[in-house]
């Protein structure tokens, strides 16, 4: 599929937009903060969050644990929100989450048709493939098609399962462990958990030989 | 029916390709990092839920010519208006004209990390036992409905199974319209791609969705 109007016509969208989304959105803050609405400091902290506390290197951890503790897998794949706790992450757009762990007989992949539902606490705000058009049409009834964008093709005997965030739970895959990581650290396992994975769409990187 | 969403995109034929975008990849204009901000401070004061912040977002008539943060802001801004917090005089001169209208509360710096931790859970006491266990055959309501709803297009009036009872949640549909939490049995039901889909159905595949008990039936 080499063309891509939608997304081009986005993508230039946004050159032209810039100025104009610019200035719209100055406006709205400025007019926020001179109400007292909000506290212009805060707009800062939530920046600072999501671009350094919060995102897929949490739910990486979350998933070395997984793999490397057995206790801890039945934990998580029985009461995720409270074994995802136990790390610290928690709360907005996480308040909910279940886990569904890859198998060689079933692959899951987390979609938002409606909207762009993610858990935040775990893997940070959703990239942009994920909100847009051809990902939320396509997911739920191309779901192997999808994955070739992604570059992954999975054997034909596997079931993939599509699971499309409809209300407040959150949904995180547990992708399957990769082969020759016996030994490895939690630090070494979750270098290999990419967020790709983590959300269906990819898989974990191979160790290096 | 007045009610229209343009958020409903499952299964609408689309031929493009899916960009893959790395992990650091966060935002990309200057404005986005604030539109995210604003959206969740206004969020905090408790002028509206987030089940009306989403169908505020679906309904607006650019919905499908829009970059996804420019719908928070539409959104927003329709949000503000609406309940007189901030008129569109006053977004266009870029300054306040008119008194501020209390809000519950505002978020302050220090209380970001705090609230963010806490989040906004759904999940309410069961007032009622499950109409429905694991395993139950059920379908769902085939009926369009005239406001915001949580029910995909492409999974209306199909018969799938019950794998999960999610406990009892805030049901969507109501909280939108002001009408009130009016909490719900949730369930995880699963769809076959055949059931979804028929001929068109990728070999080997299955849905799983959310749905609120009202949306379905059991399955004869």
């Amino acid at each position: 599929m080499s063309h891509d109007d939608h997304q081009h016509h986005d993508h230039d969208h946004q050159h032209s937009e810039l100025d104009e989304m610019t200035l719209r959105v100055r406006a709205l803050e400025t007019v926020l903060a001179q109400k007292g609405y909000i506290d212009p400091a805060a707009l800062d902290v939530l920046i600072d969050t999501y671009q350094t506390k919060i995102g897929p290197r949490n739910g990486a951890r979350v998933v070395a644990r997984a793999w490397a503790d057995p206790a801890y897998r039945d934990w998580l794949l029985r009461d995720g929100t409270a074994a995802i706790a136990s790390l610290g992450y928690s709360g907005r757009q996480g308040e909910h989450m279940v886990v569904l762990a890859n198998t060689p007989q079933r692959h899951h992949m987390v979609v938002c048709t409606l909207c762009s539902c993610y858990p935040w606490p775990v893997l940070g705000l959703p990239p942009t493939w994920y909100k847009s058009a051809p990902y939320r049409s396509r997911a739920v009834k191309d779901p192997r098609g999808v994955l070739a964008d992604f570059g992954v093709t999975l054997p034909e005997g596997t079931e993939i399962r599509v699971v499309d965030s409809t209300a407040e739970v959150r949904y995180l895959v547990l992708p399957m462990r990769p082969a020759g990581t016996a030994g490895f650290s939690e630090e070494q396992l979750a270098a290999l958990v990419t967020r790709d994975s983590m959300i269906g769409t990819g898989l974990p990187l191979e160790p290096a030989p | 029916m007045t009610y229209r969403s343009h958020a409903d995109l499952g299964g609408r034929p689309r031929t493009e390709a899916v960009i893959p975008e790395a992990e650091g990849e966060l935002f990309h204009a200057a404005w986005e990092p604030r539109a995210l901000a604003v959206t969740l401070a206004m969020g905090a004061t408790g002028s509206w839920n987030i089940d009306m912040s989403r169908a505020a977002r679906e309904t607006l008539p650019d919905y499908a010519q829009s970059t996804y943060y420019r719908i928070w802001i539409g959104a927003l801004e329709k949000l503000l208006a609406d309940r007189g917090l901030v008129l569109p005089d006053e977004l266009q001169a870029g300054r306040a004209l008119h008194p501020p209208q209390p809000v519950a509360r505002v978020l302050q710096a220090a209380a970001v990390p705090a609230a963010l931790a806490k989040g906004s859970p759904t999940e309410r006491p069961a007032g009622a036992a499950a109409r429905f266990q694991v395993g139950d055959r059920v379908r769902t309501r085939a009926e369009r409905v005239d406001h915001h709803t949580r029910l995909p297009g492409y999974a209306h009036g199909k018969q799938g199974v019950v794998e999960s009872v999610q406990g009892v949640h805030v049901f969507a549909d109501a909280h939108a319209q002001g009408l009130g939490e009016q909490p719900q049995w949730l369930y995880r039901v699963a769809f076959s791609g055949q059931e979804l889909w028929g001929d068109e159905a990728a070999p080997g595949s299955s849905v799983a969705l959310d749905a609120w008990e009202s949306y379905l039936e059991p399955a004869a």
